[in-house]
């Protein structure tokens, strides 16, 4: 099934630079691109595109085998180069949400591998991984709880909260925080952050800020 | 799909169950939870609980509804767990019929009763692997043939194709198909022939191919004569007299998830003519 959707988060988001608060990049889906794996999605936010493919529940190796529930697992494979410690600690992030979401009960002794390849990266990459992830999830019909959903905010030195930044406006920024929300009761299923931040930010326009980023648009 | 797409949204949004008779053809989103006819007036928007008064003292009647694919039960209400178009079966009797969700898949997971075709891969023992598409191969007895026995042992070779069912397949145990129905009988299922060609197609294909009075078989039928078989995962083996007609059938069988009708016949009449 081709499906191609286009959602435009914000109209102020095309017309020129963006202005700071709750406005994303343009992002974009399409899914069953792939022949080979069992499902696969493209999940394209602003310039930052990256490519899942998922395959499972599929046979597993005897020594992974897990009794009574499904083995995920994800490999991330940057654009150049060999996969580092970077690349391992996004694919632990990015497995433990899935686990999360998966009913993996259902698939015991099987494996269900993701695969993600990074075709760009322009910032808010472990988000765009994210969404791509779950995307491809959905594609091959592996049973699932909820749907998931990953956001990137960057916190400049003023204190300004600036959702899916830019390449330029991560590096700038004092701490760059990345969530997953599932899709049932909005509730934070991974967080991880990087940089300067205090717990006397109030969390409040943080989490105000998360509920209008998803509301503005997030859906299958 | 994407105005269907952003109503799924706003439910999920809202958080609110919705009945799963307001949601028939309709895309569900996984995580949604469905209401079922019955606590449908408890449950309503106000939430207040209210039942309707009831002249009759007697208790409402459970009704029995039979949870398919892409639902769970999830205490009173069914929850999505696949992304797809609920459909719903009125029962035949009694019962409250049987809901699903009609969704896309290639990978396939052995359900007791499917006819697959499968490939045999080893032979141990007293029975062989049969490779069905699955996460694990299927193991077949040599007995669960029409008219095997010890002395009288099937001819299969490693590499031959099977079609026959599923006795066993459940999450936790190795899937069994046999070669045989209930009555002892091969009933079509067995070693398929030489020649011919093995390709995959998804499975919603494959359903649609099966129902009954599809447009597609009919028009094939009458293109060329040509043996078929088709198995619940996926796989689709096809003869036909020569072999350039075999392939010009396995690209149709392939392309014609694609197609609108028109183009279909368009094909169909260009085939026809040459």
């Amino acid at each position: 099934m081709q499906t191609d959707t286009q959602i435009r988060a914000d109209a102020r988001a095309e017309a020129g630079p963006r202005s700071p608060g709750c406005s994303l990049r343009h992002f974009a889906c399409e899914q069953n691109l792939l022949s080979r794996p069992d499902g696969s999605a493209s999940f394209l936010q602003g310039d930052t595109s990256v490519l899942a493919g998922v395959y499972g529940p599929a046979e597993v190796k005897v020594s992974k085998e897990i009794f009574n529930k499904a083995t995920l697992e994800v490999l991330l494979r940057p654009k150049i180069g060999l996969p580092g410690v970077a690349e391992k600690s996004r694919e632990r992030l990015i497995r433990n949400t899935c686990e999360a979401v998966v009913l993996g009960a259902l698939h015991p002794r099987t494996s269900i591998t993701v695969v993600l390849q990074v075709v760009s990266d322009a910032g808010s990459l472990l988000a765009c991984c994210l969404n791509a992830a779950c995307m491809a999830l959905v594609d091959a019909g592996v049973p699932m709880r909820a749907l998931f959903c990953g956001v990137t905010c960057a916190l400049d030195s003023d204190g300004n909260l600036v959702l899916d930044p830019t390449m330029k406006q991560e590096k700038e920024a004092r701490a760059v925080l990345t969530f997953a929300l599932d899709s049932v009761e909005q509730k934070l299923l991974m967080s991880t952050t990087r940089g300067l931040y205090s717990n006397a930010e109030p969390p409040s326009p943080l989490i105000c800020k998360l509920y209008s980023w998803k509301q503005e648009g997030k859906c299958c | 799909m994407a105005e269907a797409a952003a109503v799924g949204a706003e439910s999920l949004a809202s958080g609110q169950a919705r009945a799963a008779r307001a949601v028939l053809g309709q895309l569900v989103l996984p995580g949604e939870e469905l209401l079922l006819p019955e606590h449908e007036d408890a449950e309503g928007p106000g939430g207040a609980g209210e039942r309707p008064l009831r002249l009759s003292p007697a208790p409402r009647s459970r009704v029995r509804v039979v949870c398919g694919p892409g639902l769970r039960r999830c205490g009173e209400r069914l929850l999505v767990t696949k992304c797809g178009r609920l459909r719903h079966k009125e029962p035949g009797g009694g019962g409250g019929g049987v809901y699903w969700v009609d969704s896309q898949q290639k990978r396939y997971v052995p359900v007791k009763g499917d006819h697959v075709i499968g490939i045999v891969t080893a032979k141990s023992g007293d029975t062989f692997k049969v490779d069905v598409g699955g996460s694990e191969p299927a193991s077949l007895s040599y007995l669960a043939f029409e008219g095997a026995t010890k002395r009288n042992r099937p001819n299969v070779q490693v590499g031959d194709l099977i079609y026959g069912q599923f006795v066993v397949a459940n999450k936790d145990m190795e899937p069994e198909m046999v070669c045989i129905d209930s009555c002892g009988r091969a009933n079509g299922m067995g070693v398929i022939g030489q020649d011919g060609l093995l390709f995959k197609v998804t499975l919603g294909l494959i359903r649609k191919l099966l129902a009954p009075d599809c447009e597609i078989i009919q028009e094939v039928g009458k293109l060329y004569p040509l043996e078929i078989v088709f198995g619940m995962n996926g796989r689709i083996w096809v003869k036909a007299r020569t072999i350039q007609q075999t392939l010009i059938l396995a690209n149709i069988f392939e392309a014609c998830e694609h197609m609108t009708p028109e183009q279909r016949r368009q094909i169909f009449s260009r085939l026809a003519e040459s």
